[in-house]
């Protein structure tokens, strides 16, 4: 055992000295032979028979060199060497085919390191916090929505009555005015249960977490601050823990510090919140009514071993005995439960996969073209190998060299694939971070840096097998005589089958960034009901109550109205609060008065509600479709109105005319007359509004409302507003008058209309610009091949070429023949590629709008576009081949 | 001169190389090569260039040792010594090769029949 280890060591040493050692042994064996040659001389032979003979003797010099050598070091290593210093020198030699073929291989491998690195992180990865398996999000369940949000009183009592967790928590977003550090401020904040942080396992970087009995009405007001927000205001000061902050005009202190790594993801937590407040102190009365969810969702963890089947059996029980308690709210609610990672991605996961399926084709492309350019290559090379053969070259030693040549353009390809890698997954997140969840866990990490390399190495083995087993087979003797013309049917047909394969995947790709091009083009095209262009929508807070009493707020909104409609350059304005088109949706249970009370909640009919001023219809141009809209003597005064739209009409009223008729407001207390009918607007997207659960919509004016809710929506309204022109230059002068009637109100949340309509689209349009982009570089890849593949023949045919034109072929015959070889490539792949696109564009069509899977104009339109592309590409090697002078051709031979 | 010559076993140029080289003290390698020709009474078919296989081999194992030094005739050479290593290891290899000899000739004396009961 010793001994080997000696021995191994005996040979790594010799290996690293082995340039030393050669000369030594040469200096050695001219010794040896001076020996010989001297003592033959003394036995009487002449000076040419003595060296003679002792060369005979000591046996061929570089024999006994080659075998003293084999001996010395290690030989595997050595001969590697040797190859790798061949492959850099035939490289540097060629730089153009190295550069296509290293620059091929980056952009195949980057694209898909890049790409692997996000899905890893958003589909693969666990959620970054304590056993995440383990956690669920939870959501009320009624009969319009599988996932809605959680009355407060309803949540106590499914964390009283569960017996399969182990912790529930809930949270709201809400937003708080800071005073008294410098200029007001808006800051997001998060309403969180005691038990939320404990549960996912974070700890505060300062200070403590919350208590459970600060989780109540009447604890003294605490708060936790983001590290974001510590370093801000406090500069990460030790001490800033024990201070208070002024939030809405009351004293919280700070206990502890929320670190920056964390973050939740769900709609009804903040992007970024900065403050977390106890959510058990909150006592607003509709907060505490059952029947009212106040955009509070839950998240919950699993006690050990408890299956997600017993926890929504437990949960049924749970909320069956509260239906019993509660018949006239709770009756046909249930409760929702899914996994929290789940909710998180599973949204964005078919996007993904797809993606990642368009960018598995791209690498494949990028391996058949670089498989091509070394096929090529190697033909030209028959020559070479059969000389190395008839040397005495095994063809596993033949094999192994090709092999370390196509391994050393993938590690090299590879190595670039990682730099495109790394600044393609930063510009992904850059460019698109609202369509995409968990983005701030996405970098790149050492699984998929480790997947690129397997990916690169494997890649060089397989493409650099297929020539390296072709050029093996070589028949030396006819490939000596041929004198360098050959090159088979048989290897042009195996490149034939190479680009036919990648344009059938080029057109694969380009039917996938089709069809999404043609669903985002349609989905622009939607009327969305009203109309966007210039108009401003933006929020207004205040850290007070608006108004004293309900009539002082009701006189402070008309004069908010006035205010904001007399600033030049705005033609209409109307404060909104309830629904917001496709941010925001909140409903209305009600019954058509004659029928008789619905005896829950539950099966009242519901309606999207847009509390809004006389002034909303003009501002966002929806269509009076009959009777009137609110105006201003729809005041606390008068008799409550409600206009609704046509969809709520058809559903309700069918044939007959709704105006006149009248519907109970549960919530509100009130019964409403139906004035007039408008227009339906796309409340849940452009795409999902046909198949949205809850259609009919209704308005009523803001000051109808009731004083109760009222004081709800006191401390802050929205605002939309119709400009000339450039609204983001209007909003300043808003601003600013906002600014003289009442100094404390922020403005916050300013869109225009068209950037929220643009947002809605923000998945699909990150889909579309990877798939276009993916789509492009597979036909620019494939364009590439067939560029090669044609160029290399053209030369192989040179001779060829020249005979025909010297026995008359014109020029055009010439274009013709080699444009028809090309094109039975291209129709073969592109025959190929469409029939994949039909059966593969099927998985895609939950992402499109409008267009069929199969929508024979884009299938037309990708055939058309690649054959021209392809034919381009093949134009200049085609046209080369009609400028082949007979005489030079001829001369080859 | 015998028409054929003997082949070499494997393994035994490496105990021959150690022999002549305890036998010897040092030596460069035509010097061994002649040494062991001559020895063998010229029945050893000798390619000497398998000899520098043979001393790189037992250098690797650090059973012999080599420096460079000057011959009788003023040439620079490379000579070769065995070491203390190498002296136990050719212990051990001859007595290895005795019995290994020893049972050889046995088995060859055995003649036909002798075996049968």
């Amino acid at each position: 055992m010793i001994d080997a280890i000696r021995h191994a060591l005996g040979r790594i040493f010799f290996f690293f000295r082995s340039s030393r050692l050669e000369k030594d042994f040469s200096s050695e064996m001219t010794t040896h032979l001076e020996f010989a040659v001297e003592e033959n001389l003394k036995l009487g032979l002449s000076p040419a028979e003595a060296r003679r003979a002792a060369l005979l003797k000591l046996g061929g010099l570089e024999q006994t060199k080659e075998t003293v050598r084999d001996h010395r070091g290690i030989p595997f290593l050595e001969t590697l060497l040797q190859d790798l210093r061949y492959a850099l020198r035939t490289l540097r030699k060629n730089p153009g085919f190295a550069a296509v073929a290293v620059l091929t291989l980056a952009l195949g491998i980057g694209a898909n390191t890049a790409l692997f690195s996000i899905v890893n992180a958003v589909l693969l990865n666990p959620l970054p916090y304590d056993q995440p398996d383990r956690l669920l999000a939870v959501y009320t369940h009624t009969p319009q929505f599988d996932r809605s949000s959680i009355s407060y009183p309803n949540f106590l009592d499914w964390r009283r009555d569960n017996r399969t967790f182990s912790a529930l928590a809930s949270f709201r977003g809400e937003n708080y005015n800071l005073t008294g550090v410098g200029s007001p401020e808006r800051l997001e904040a998060e309403m969180v249960s005691a038990t939320f942080f404990p549960m996912l396992g974070i700890r505060p970087v300062r200070g403590r977490l919350f208590f459970e009995q600060e989780d109540q009405v009447g604890a003294a007001p605490v708060v936790l601050i983001s590290e974001g927000f510590w370093k801000r205001k406090f500069a990460s000061s030790p001490d800033a823990v024990g201070k208070s902050l002024t939030l809405n005009g009351t004293l919280y202190e700070i206990v502890g510090v929320i670190p920056g790594t964390f973050h939740y993801e769900n709609n009804n937590f903040q992007t970024a919140p900065e403050i977390y407040s106890p959510i058990g102190q909150w006592n607003d009365p509709l907060f505490r009514d059952r029947r009212v969810g106040m955009g509070m969702d839950a998240v919950g963890k699993l006690k050990p071993g408890v299956t997600l089947e017993q926890a929504k059996s437990d949960m049924n029980t749970v909320a069956n005995h509260l239906a019993e308690v509660f018949p006239d709210v709770d009756k046909d609610s249930g409760v929702t439960l899914v996994p929290l990672k789940e909710n998180v991605v599973g949204d964005i996961r078919p996007f993904l996969l797809v993606l990642f399926a368009a960018v598995g084709f791209v690498l494949l492309i990028a391996c058949a073209n670089v498989a091509n350019l070394l096929l090529a290559r190697s033909t030209g090379r028959t020559r070479e190998f059969a000389i190395r053969t008839a040397l005495g070259a095994s063809s596993a030693r033949v094999i192994r060299q090709l092999l370390t040549e196509s391994i050393l353009l993938a590690i090299a390809g590879g190595a670039l694939g990682v730099c495109i890698a790394a600044w393609g997954t930063k510009a992904a997140i850059k460019v698109l971070p609202e369509a995409l969840p968990r983005a701030e866990e996405i970098h790149l990490d050492p699984r998929a840096l480790f997947f690129t390399i397997a990916i690169s190495v494997l890649a060089g083995i397989c493409f650099g097998l297929v020539p390296a087993f072709k050029s093996s087979r070589t028949e030396i003797q006819d490939t000596l005589k041929k004198s360098g013309r050959g090159g088979s049917a048989s290897r042009h047909r195996t490149q034939g089958v190479f680009v036919a394969m990648e344009m059938a995947m080029a057109v694969v790709l380009l039917v996938g960034a089709g069809l999404m091009i043609r669903s985002l083009a349609n989905l622009w095209n939607v009327d969305p009901g009203f109309d966007p262009r210039n108009v401003l929508s933006f929020s207004l807070a205040s850290s007070e109550p608006l108004g004293a009493n309900p009539a002082a707020s009701r006189a402070l909104f008309r004069q908010l109205r006035d205010t904001i409609s007399a600033v030049p350059g705005v033609q209409s304005a109307s404060l909104t609060v309830g629904s917001s088109p496709m941010t925001g949706d909140s409903e209305l249970p009600f019954w058509l008065e004659g029928e008789p009370k619905p005896a829950s909640q539950g099966e009242m009919k519901n309606s999207l509600f847009y509390i809004a001023q006389p002034d909303y219809l003009n501002v966002m141009k929806i269509p009076l479709k009959r009777g009137r809209f609110l105006n201003e003597s729809d005041n606390e005064h008068a008799q409550t109105v409600i206009v609704i739209d046509e969809q709520f009409a058809k559903l309700y009223f069918g044939d007959k005319d709704p105006i006149g008729h009248r519907v109970n407001l549960s919530i509100i207390n009130t019964t409403a007359e139906i004035v007039g009918v408008v227009g339906h607007i796309k409340q849940w997207g452009l795409d999902s509004d046909a198949t949205a659960t809850i259609q009919a919509q209704c308005y009523i004016a803001m000051s109808q409302l009731p004083d109760s809710i009222l004081s709800a929506f006191g401390y802050g309204t929205g605002v939309v507003a119709r400009t000339d022109g450039t609204p983001m230059a209007t909003m300043d002068s808003i601003t600013h008058a906002l600014e003289k009637v009442n100094g404390r109100m922020v403005v916050f949340g300013t869109q225009t209309m068209s950037d929220v309509i643009s947002d809605s689209l923000a998945a699909k349009r990150f889909v579309m610009v990877l798939l276009g982009v993916f789509a492009g570089l597979a036909m620019l890849l494939s364009s590439i091949g067939i560029y090669g593949v044609l160029s290399y023949v053209v030369g192989q045919r040179t001779n060829e070429i020249g005979i025909r034109m010297a026995l008359g072929a014109g020029r055009f015959t010439v274009l013709r023949m080699v444009l028809t070889q090309a094109g039975e490539m291209v129709m073969l792949g592109v025959i190929i590629g469409l029939v994949a696109a039909i059966l593969l564009t099927r998985l895609m069509a939950s992402m499109l709008f409008a267009v069929s899977p199969t929508d024979p104009v884009t299938l037309g339109a990708v055939a058309l576009l690649l054959t021209a592309v392809a034919l381009v590409a093949c134009y200049i090697p085609a046209l080369r081949a009609t400028r082949v002078d007979p005489m030079i051709a001829l001369r080859y031979e | 001169m015998p028409d054929s010559k003997l082949d070499l076993l494997q393994g035994t140029l490496d105990l021959m190389v150690l022999q002549t080289l305890a036998a010897m003290g040092s030596l460069h390698g035509y010097g061994i090569a002649r040494r062991i020709e001559q020895v063998s009474g010229n029945e050893v078919l000798l390619n000497q260039g398998t000899i520098y296989a043979s001393l790189v081999r037992l250098q690797q194992r650090g059973w012999i040792s080599a420096e460079w030094g000057t011959s009788d005739n003023n040439r620079k050479a490379k000579y070769y010594s065995i070491t203390r290593r190498g002296r136990k290891q050719l212990t051990q290899d001859a007595a290895y090769w005795q019995r290994l000899s020893i049972v050889m000739s046995r088995v060859l004396a055995t003649s036909e029949g002798e075996g049968k009961p």
